[in-house]
């Protein structure tokens, strides 16, 4: 019984990291229509910069590194650098392909990916970095007395999954009580209809490309801080994937449910079913589980139904 | 798309292709030496202080006067430790300057890619403590040389040690040994001996596989917490081997538990989990981190202090980079010793070169004199065996620093060698080769 | 004045229904495939066929076969990797296991084999549509990624996992050198080239690009859409199949599962999309641009830096690779949506006018 609670623990946390990187994919694609292939990619430019700033910053202003002042100028510095890439994406690549169909946008994502990846690795290097925003690394052990050896809990990811639903709820309030956010809703239920009452949508597209921009951060730091910044963070967000199809492309609670389900999943498939088949399953069973939840659901469990008119 | 640009896009492909066109003459003394490295991807941070090892040891030949007077041309290609990357990066360079004297793919995977290519090319592949474990008959692998360890003497050296822990491989009956491999052919190259001395010793092999790149173990390490094996052995690469500890660290599994083999113990794997990595220990490929060495203070003094070198100052005399090193001398002592033979200061071909490398003979003075002395022991090579000897040691990291825990360490041969001879005798009836006869082994220049 | 239909007047279905009605279309193909078997072969260098014209065959018959499912049915798929491994370790098995099989039934048995499992995974494009179906058929790309290397059997207990074909030969020839491998490349593709342009061009092509445009009301009129959606899928595999096993057996000689990952998938899909959706000479122009781009920019880059002085070592050219591809794709997609093809048939457009603007 420990293990098995363990293991559900581990996946219910994991989950949730995984929903971090979700919600940026369903935050645009709310808003804009676009599949943006580009997230791990902005994960991995964001942490990269956030790592090596919080490094610059200390060095020069003398302020130790890990510390409370290099972090938050850092990830000030990080911020701003998110905002310009939205900003910039938005004027050189989704300006130019308005009205294109999902396909080609989604090509072009994957073109800002790999820009995004190289110059991220021209700027700041392709070393392994490290973020240090004071997350423990030690583990916690519960109910020692009831099974042996303890339930595993790993503290970074408790706080992670903390973060995770914070934000969450941030973004909520973000979106129901600022007229930003209610713009915001607007352009995600019907294009057209906001442009008609004035809303500006090239700037909502630059502010939600940017709060894109803020949750790659978030989780790049979170990520960044588990596994060390480098090169193959951005493949992360082939593992959220799944979360986005399950939950629904259009639906923020979407992204955290999906998100528990398949993180339970991949971790319940892989320790239980995993040695029965030489292990190495959880990468594609998260994603057979995906494929399954959408014969049921083809749009997700939360997603809007897609409705063909003849 | 507008007609003005088309004249501008048709010029800049001209200019490409003509940049396309085959290299100019090559001098008459220059060797070429082509450089299969890897400084982009998830393999980058390990991959970039080997490379600049190995240039910059080449870069203190030419310094040195060269191979008796032949220069050395060097050309970089970036495999992204990419196996059809590093075919191309192959077929680019193998004709280029006069054709490459030897290849070292610093990859398993490129090494299984290559071992087909090489023998009709007749370029030698150089795999210094990686590549196929069977390819040190060289009665079978021609071209191919192993050198200073393969993963099966790797494997038994490990297996040696815990026994010697325990108080005797006998002691091991009974005990749990988990690897945590990569999957990938460099990670499933010590399973076979893993098996063997299972069934020999008595103990019981768990094997969990991590996708590469290995960023995520989560589920991985969570079995390694309920299987709780005595012993854990880590065959990881790049990003690979950090994440392992720090799912270590954060799972509670002891880490002087943990060995790993020569290419999980370089500092970027333990650099920035720090003081969590204390204790781990992990197999060094002759040679550690070599701060002292009379070749790293040679190299400091040489190239980097006439700001000739490849990579920052801090690199020179870490473990990678000191490997980088050992693997540039072991091919440019080959060129030499082919130089021996079938003449001094004169430009060798790749089958010269092969000879060579098949007839090393580093004695201490040579080691001594090249500035190697206690990074590697003496080694030589032969016909028959083209690993030569297979020392090693164990080296564990104290939080800044790794340092030496163990004695030079050999593998055991009886074991190792019929291992061999039956995996080199089942490639050859699968390729339908013949083991070379002795007059092949004597013949002057090798077909 | 020189495209000029003028004079040439169709006296027979026959003629009517040719896949190449101008006659200065046919010329220009006739010309083509003469440089293409004859010319090229005695001209071009080995580094030129072994590296650049090789896989770019190789690659545009994959192309060709996700353009019959992306291009002509509509339905987006991210597993082409997959289905590519499945056709080279399905060929591979037949022809480790049973002694003497011809390389040809080799392919046709990859080929068939990635049928199989082409349909099996095309059987949620039924239920699921759009980009669901794009990330659902990741699912195919990571499970085979999974079944290759853990399943001993399909790499025949190779303890590496490598597996490995020497000694090609088809009806008797050698199939060694690179021009003996650049002509049955050749062969092979202008052959499935020819199949899909008359399948694409009859019934079952014109049921595909209706479920592409309309599923509901293709539905309605009477397609019926399992067999669209699923014979999509199987030719599509049979094609991307036969690709893999040439990869594998032609191309790379040896191979381990990392050579069909996902970078394939998506590598395949951008030549698809740079070269045209539902253009067959789409495939090729695609196939001819992600190929050529990342060598071309490899020898460029160093050549431009040593003009202007600077030394650039191999990590910066990787990554301004990298991002000159990321831009070059973006800036197509600005450019011509459509694909090179359309610049093509633009380009034969203005040639009828010619020399007249319009």
């Amino acid at each position: 019984m420990g293990p098995f609670l363990e293991t559900l623990l581990g996946g219910l946390m994991t989950g949730m990291l995984y929903s971090l990187i979700a919600l940026g994919f369903v935050l645009i694609f709310k808003a804009s229509g676009v599949f943006n292939f580009a997230q791990g990619a902005m994960v991995l430019f964001a942490a990269l910069a956030m790592a090596r700033f919080s490094e610059w910053i200390s060095r020069g202003i003398g302020v130790p590194a890990g510390g409370w002042a290099a972090n938050l100028l850092a990830f000030a510095v990080a911020m701003a650098i998110m905002v310009a890439v939205a900003w910039l994406i938005e004027k050189l690549v989704l300006g130019k392909l308005v009205n294109q169909e999902g396909i080609t946008l989604l090509m072009a994502t994957l073109g800002i990916a790999y820009f995004l990846d190289g110059f991220g690795q021209t700027l700041f290097g392709s070393d392994i970095y490290k973020i240090d925003v004071g997350l423990p690394k030690d583990p916690l052990f519960l109910f020692e007395n009831t099974f042996q050896g303890g339930v595993l809990v790993n503290k970074e990811e408790l706080y992670a999954a903390a973060i995770a639903a914070a934000l969450v709820a941030l973004l909520a309030l973000f979106f129901q009580k600022t007229t930003t956010g209610r713009a915001l809703r607007a352009v995600a239920d019907d294009h057209q209809a906001a442009q008609s009452i004035g809303i500006p949508l090239n700037r909502i597209w630059v502010i939600v490309w940017s709060v894109a921009g803020f949750v790659a951060l978030v989780a790049g730091i979170i990520w960044g801080s588990k596994l060390g910044v480098q090169f193959s963070l951005s493949l992360v967000a082939l593992k959220a994937l799944p979360v986005v199809i399950l939950g629904g492309l259009t639906s923020v609670p979407g992204a955290i449910i999906g998100g528990l389900i398949i993180g339970v999943g991949e971790k319940l498939s892989e320790i239980y079913i995993g040695p029965m088949l030489g292990g190495g399953i959880e990468i594609w069973f998260a994603y057979v589980m995906a494929l399954f939840f959408l014969l049921v659901r083809p749009q997700g469990l939360f997603g809007e139904k897609i409705i063909d008119r003849v | 798309m507008k007609s003005k640009s088309l004249p501008l896009v048709a010029a800049i492909v001209a200019a490409a292709l003509s940049a396309t066109a085959p290299a100019a003459f090559a001098q008459a003394k220059e060797q070429f030496i082509p450089v299969l490295s890897y400084r982009t991807g998830a393999y980058a941070p390990n991959g970039v202080p080997f490379a600049n090892g190995y240039v910059d040891y080449l870069k203190y030949v030419n310094a040195k006067g060269g191979l008796n007077g032949v220069r050395i041309i060097y050309e970089e290609c970036d495999t992204s430790y990419q196996t059809d990357k590093g075919v191309e990066c192959y077929e680019r360079l193998k004709g280029k300057h006069g054709g490459a004297s030897l290849v070292e793919p610093l990859s398993t995977g490129i090494t299984f890619a290559l071992t087909d290519k090489a023998p009709g090319d007749k370029i030698p592949i150089i795999t210094t403590g990686y590549g196929r474990s069977d390819s040190a008959d060289g009665n079978v692998f021609k071209w191919n040389f192993p050198l200073l360890g393969t993963y099966w003497s790797a494997a038994d050296i490990l297996v040696n040690y815990i026994g010697k822990k325990e108080g005797g491989l006998a002691k091991l009956k009974g005990k749990k040994l988990t690897l945590v491999y990569a999957d990938h052919p460099y990670g499933k190259e010590p399973i076979p001996y893993l098996q063997e001395a299972s069934k020999m010793h008595g103990f019981e092999l768990q094997l969990l596989p991590v996708a590469l790149p290995g960023i995520e173990q989560k589920s991985t390490w969570l079995q390694i917490r309920q299987s709780r094996p005595d012993y854990l052995f880590l065959w990881g690469w790049g990003v690979m081997n950090s994440t392992s500890l720090k799912e270590a660290v954060a799972t509670g599994f002891p880490r002087d538990k943990m060995y790993g083999v020569w290419w999980s113990g370089a500092e970027p794997d333990v650099k920035d989990v720090g003081d969590g990595a204390k204790g781990y220990n992990a197999l060094t490929l002759q040679h550690g981190a070599e701060p002292n060495a009379k070749i790293t203070k040679d190299i400091l003094a040489t190239i980097h202090g006439k700001g000739q070198g490849t990579g920052p100052k801090e690199e020179v005399g870490s473990v990678l980079y000191t490997r980088g090193l050992l693997a540039s001398m072991l091919a440019t002592e080959g060129i030499k010793r082919a130089q021996e033979r079938f003449g001094k200061g004169k430009v060798m071909t790749g089958e010269q070169v092969r000879w060579g490398l098949e007839n090393l003979a580093l004695d201490q003075k040579k080691i001594d004199a090249l500035g190697f002395t206690g990074v590697m022991r003496p080694t030589s090579t032969s016909c028959a065996d083209h690993r030569g000897d297979a020392w090693a040691r164990i080296h564990t990291w104290d939080g800044a620093k790794w340092n030496f825990t163990s004695d030079w360490l050999q593998p055991d041969d009886s074991v190792i060698k019929p291992m061999v001879k039956a995996s080199a005798d089942k490639y050859a009836a699968e390729k339908k080769l013949t083991r070379r006869t002795p007059e092949d082994c004597q013949s002057a220049g090798g077909s | 004045m020189l495209y000029r239909e003028n004079g040439q007047f169709k006296t027979g279905y026959a003629e009517d229904q040719q896949i190449f009605p101008i006659r200065q279309d046919r010329i220009v193909i006739l010309v083509l495939v003469a440089v293409a078997f004859l010319a090229v072969p005695l001209l071009a260098n080995e580094y030129l066929l072994r590296a650049i014209l090789i896989p770019f065959l190789i690659l545009s018959l994959a192309a060709l076969g996700l353009n019959v499912l992306v291009g002509y049915c509509g339905q987006i798929s991210l597993g082409t990797g997959a289905f590519m491994a499945v056709g080279a370790y399905a060929a591979y098995n037949l022809q480790v296991r049973i002694d003497g099989t011809p390389l040809l039934v080799s392919l046709l048995f990859g080929g068939f084999c990635a049928t199989v499992a082409g349909v099996v995974f095309g059987i949620p494009s039924l239920r699921i549509k759009g980009l669901y179906l794009a990330v659902a058929t990741l699912a195919a790309q990571f499970f085979f990624d999974w079944a290759f290397l853990r399943i001993k059997w399909f790499t025949n207990y190779a303890a590496s996992g490598s597996v490995a074909v020497a000694d090609l030969s088809a009806f008797g020839l050698p199939v060694v050198t690179p021009v003996q491998k650049y002509l049955f490349c050749l062969s092979i593709v202008a052959l499935c080239a020819l199949l899909v342009k008359n399948l694409v061009r009859g019934h079952v092509g014109r049921e595909w690009m209706a479920i592409r445009d309309m599923d509901v009301a293709a539905a309605v009129i009477g397609i019926r859409p399992v067999y669209a959606k699923l014979s999509a899928f199987a030719v599509s595999s049979f094609i991307v199949g036969i690709a893999g096993a040439m990869w594998g057996f032609v191309y790379l000689g040896s191979w381990e599962p990392s050579a069909f990952s996902i970078d394939r998938s998506f590598q395949l899909l951008f030549m698809v999309i740079i070269g045209g959706l539902g253009s067959i000479m789409g495939s090729f122009f695609g196939a001819a641009f992600i190929v050529v781009l990342p060598i071309v920019l490899d020898r460029l880059l160093p050549a431009l830096g040593a003009g202007v002085g600077l030394h650039v070592d191999t990590a910066t050219v990787s990554h301004v690779v990298l991002m000159i591809y990321g831009s070059l794709i973006v800036f197509f997609l600005i450019v011509e949506p459509h694909g090179l093809a359309r610049l093509w048939s633009m380009g034969k457009e203005k040639l009828r006018l010619w020399p007249f603007p319009h």
